[in-house]
């Protein structure tokens, strides 16, 4: 009963406070200058299309960095928890098993796309990583017995990771900072090869997510 | 758009109400989860600018102009971060409940008592 009331009490206190900001709020009108700076930037400085990608990938480099860390760390903790189990085998219906048999290819091929276009469209290393991972799962869904090569996920993990923290050491070594895009050539705004080490950066994200995330499907679906 | 600010301040809400009414730890999951969209649709509805289009910067905005044609691309940045490590805590804290269940065969968090005072 006093539980109740407490937790009805706090709801009171978090409705009262969350109300003054929502009644109180202002749109705003113009960019503030960091953001006009990161826009004008994104054209001019970089030669990208999609500023959200610029901001994650140079502009905020270190910071993605700490989230791709972070992303490591649970991916650790959930191995480390969970370990490895047999699951009961299910027969999936034939329907799934070859509907999946064909889309796996696809599913992997548009989160490439996803992840290597991330500098024009909207997209790119995480949710191309997602997509791929999803591929790995439907696999899974479809035949439950089926065995991952964790050598090679795990390889492409590591490298993938110790490939981007080199693209940034390189931009350090010629003196243009941390996980500099520019260290390659421009390019043209708006093609596919373009934005300097954007795309490269991306990629090894996208790639990093990947794996990442269908480890933690494979270590979950033991459970 | 401020229809979304609400909806993400109900969700909100509803998320921490969850968190702290269940008793199943599960539904707690859950709870943090549909709290975590909220905040993801307050951000993201913060950065908007009326009549303005996503920071992408193809046809649809003129090149010399783009800075009073695109929305803030901030809050899509801390956003996309979010929803990144959003997922990491969800998937960490499922299988905590796991590891729980394996101990005491119960998912009623009244059966955790260890840490209470």
């Amino acid at each position: 009963m006093i539980k109740k009331i407490f937790v009805i009490l706090t709801m009171i206190g978090l409705i009262m406070m969350l109300s003054s900001l929502v009644l109180n709020f202002e749109f705003v009108e113009q960019l503030n200058d960091l953001s006009a700076d990161y826009v004008t930037g994104s054209i001019e400085d970089l030669k990208s299309q999609n500023v959200v990608t610029s901001v994650i990938v140079t502009y905020r480099g270190l910071d993605t960095l700490g989230e791709v860390t972070v992303l490591f760390l649970a991916t650790a903790g959930i191995g480390f928890l969970l370990g490895k189990r047999k699951g009961k085998k299910r027969v999936a219906s034939e329907l799934l098993q070859t509907s999946s048999s064909f889309l796996v290819a696809l599913i992997i091929l548009l989160g490439v796309y996803i992840f290597s276009h991330g500098h024009l469209t909207p997209g790119g290393g995480f949710q191309g990583g997602v997509v791929i991972a999803n591929a790995f799962l439907l696999l899974i869904l479809s035949d439950a017995s089926i065995k991952f090569n964790h050598t090679i996920l795990q390889l492409v993990e590591s490298l993938s990771g110790a490939f981007y923290v080199i693209v940034g050491i390189i931009g350090l070594v010629l003196t243009i900072g941390f996980l500099n895009a520019k260290i390659i050539p421009l390019g043209e705004f708006g093609r596919l090869i373009s934005a300097g080490a954007i795309p490269i950066i991306y990629s090894l994200i996208g790639l990093k997510v990947g794996s990442e995330l269908t480890n933690i499907i494979d270590t979950m679906r033991g459970e | 758009m401020i229809f979304a600010l609400i909806l993400g301040f109900a969700l909100l809400v509803i998320g921490i109400y969850g968190m702290l009414s269940q008793r199943n730890l599960i539904k707690i999951v859950i709870g943090f989860s549909i709290a975590d969209t909220g905040i993801h649709i307050i951000i993201v509805s913060i950065g908007y600018l009326r009549n303005r289009t996503a920071p992408i910067l193809n046809s649809a905005v003129n090149l010399k102009n783009a800075v009073n044609e695109v929305v803030d691309p901030i809050p899509s940045v801390l956003v996309l971060t979010a929803i990144v490590i959003g997922l990491a805590v969800t998937a960490l804290m499922l299988s905590f409940v796991v590891e729980l269940y394996k101990k005491k065969q119960s998912l009623s968090i009244d059966d955790y008592q260890e840490l209470k005072w």
